[in-house]
């Protein structure tokens, strides 16, 4: 087995890969081979960095250790990133084990330590891998640009390399991934103002609708991720559900609409959506728990499929009445 | 940044802990210490039963019901009946 020589450089195919990574199109089709890579001219003694096959995860961790000489080992983890692929097994015991007997890697060095990402943890026994390839795991920092402090430091980490952050960029990076999942419920906001449109009302009550839908996606896709840390309480599905009460009144205030019929419909159904959504990016974050998850689905879930029927049927009520806005 | 209160379904038996150490260094909340040779869990409430800790404990002290907490994931699974994990794109 050998090994592929790569940098730390980002090619120009690179930064659309990681555009495209971003925006939500075919994310599931990013990867490099599993296996050994050198990253510039190690040697013997040099340091190795295991990582997954999704090639985001692999650019972030080439990108940090430009400037260093060391072993890449990427493993067989489906061009999944390394937190959500430990949490699925396959950046694990076992593909680390076998890729670490695979790559023949221990030719290639005088020492036993295989550094792997602190998220990598959950997937990753490493009493387990000790035992069967005689490495010695060591959980490194949680954030690749940790990396160079935490080599210079003895291959130690400090605490705060060791705790996971969630600040407003991070949250931000992945709101139009969110934007594009949400494409069904855009779908449906559309054919709703369309057909209310039809029945009676034209024009304003489609833009209307249209407007409220927009604003209620935008506020549960983007804005809460924002606003995350600032909204009071601690429920995702209650945060979604207040921000977007807020924003719907605020469109209704500033549009003049004043059909008591069309209001309850709207506060009705476009809240709810945002708290759909907002409870969706549980998903996307550093902190929640499935028991927690689990707990706030079992009464956000019932309550914004009814809320958002109800809303339904006062705005069907409304077209059909032909009420004005 | 904090979630819900009282649901981590983290527990340690200290009668099997060694106290080595190792689900404190793999915590990415610092949820446990280390306090007279065992493993306390000082900060339930910002566990996220990612299961770090359980996997490297090699006394199997550590128990924890882990998962992904993706509600994309549990409603899809719910739908299909099949096991609660994320199969969904978004990770």
């Amino acid at each position: 087995m050998r090994f592929k020589n790569t940098d730390g450089k980002p090619a120009f195919s690179d930064i659309l890969g990681k555009l495209r990574m971003r925006l939500g199109i075919k994310r599931s089709d990013y990867r490099v081979n599993p296996g050994l890579y050198a990253l510039n001219s190690p040697g013997a003694g040099s340091p190795v960095l295991v990582s997954a096959n999704y090639k985001l995860s692999f650019d972030v961790l080439r990108a940090a250790a430009s400037d260093l000489d060391a072993w890449i080992l990427v493993l067989d983890t489906k061009g999944i990133n390394v937190w959500c692929a430990a949490g699925k097994g396959t950046f694990g015991t076992e593909e680390l084990i076998k890729r670490v007997k695979k790559s023949g890697l221990s030719k290639y060095l005088s020492h036993k330590t295989l550094i792997l990402p602190q998220l990598g943890a959950s997937g990753v026994a490493a009493h387990k891998v000790k035992a069967k390839t005689g490495f010695t795991v060591k959980f490194g920092p949680v954030e690749a640009y940790d990396l160079r402090k935490y080599l210079e430091n003895g291959q130690k980490c400090d605490e705060a390399m060791r705790t996971i952050r969630f600040p407003l960029a991070e949250r931000l990076v992945l709101t139009p991934v969110e934007m594009v999942l949400s494409w069904p419920l855009l779908l449906g906001s559309l054919s709703l103002s369309v057909l209310c449109a039809l029945i009676s009302g034209g024009l304003p009550v489609f833009l209307s609708l249209l407007s409220l839908s927009v604003l209620a996606i935008l506020t549960g896709t983007l804005l809460v991720p924002a606003l995350l840390p600032y909204i009071p309480g601690s429920s995702f599905a209650w945060k979604g559900w207040i921000t977007g009460l807020i924003s719907s009144v605020i469109y209704l205030l500033l549009a003049g609409i004043s059909s008591a019929v069309f209001i309850a419909g709207a506060l009705f159904l476009f809240p709810a959506i945002s708290a759909f959504l907002a409870l969706n990016f549980t998903g996307s974050t550093t902190f929640t728990s499935p028991s927690g998850v689990k707990k706030e689905m079992l009464y956000a879930i019932p309550f914004c499929v009814i809320s958002a029927a109800a809303g339904l049927v006062f705005l069907f009520y409304f077209a059909f009445r032909g009420f004005s806005l | 940044m904090r979630y819900l209160k009282n649901v981590s379904t983290l527990t340690i038996d200290r009668k099997k802990c060694t106290g080595c150490g190792m689900c404190a260094v793999v915590c990415p909340h610092r949820v446990i210490k280390i306090a007279e040779r065992k493993a306390w869990i000082i900060e339930p409430d910002l566990c996220m039963e990612c299961g770090a800790c359980a996997v490297n404990c090699r006394e199997n002290a550590v128990s924890v019901k882990n998962g992904t907490g993706c509600a994309y994931g549990m409603i899809k699974a719910k739908l299909k009946g099949s096991s609660e994990e994320c199969e969904c794109d978004c990770c």
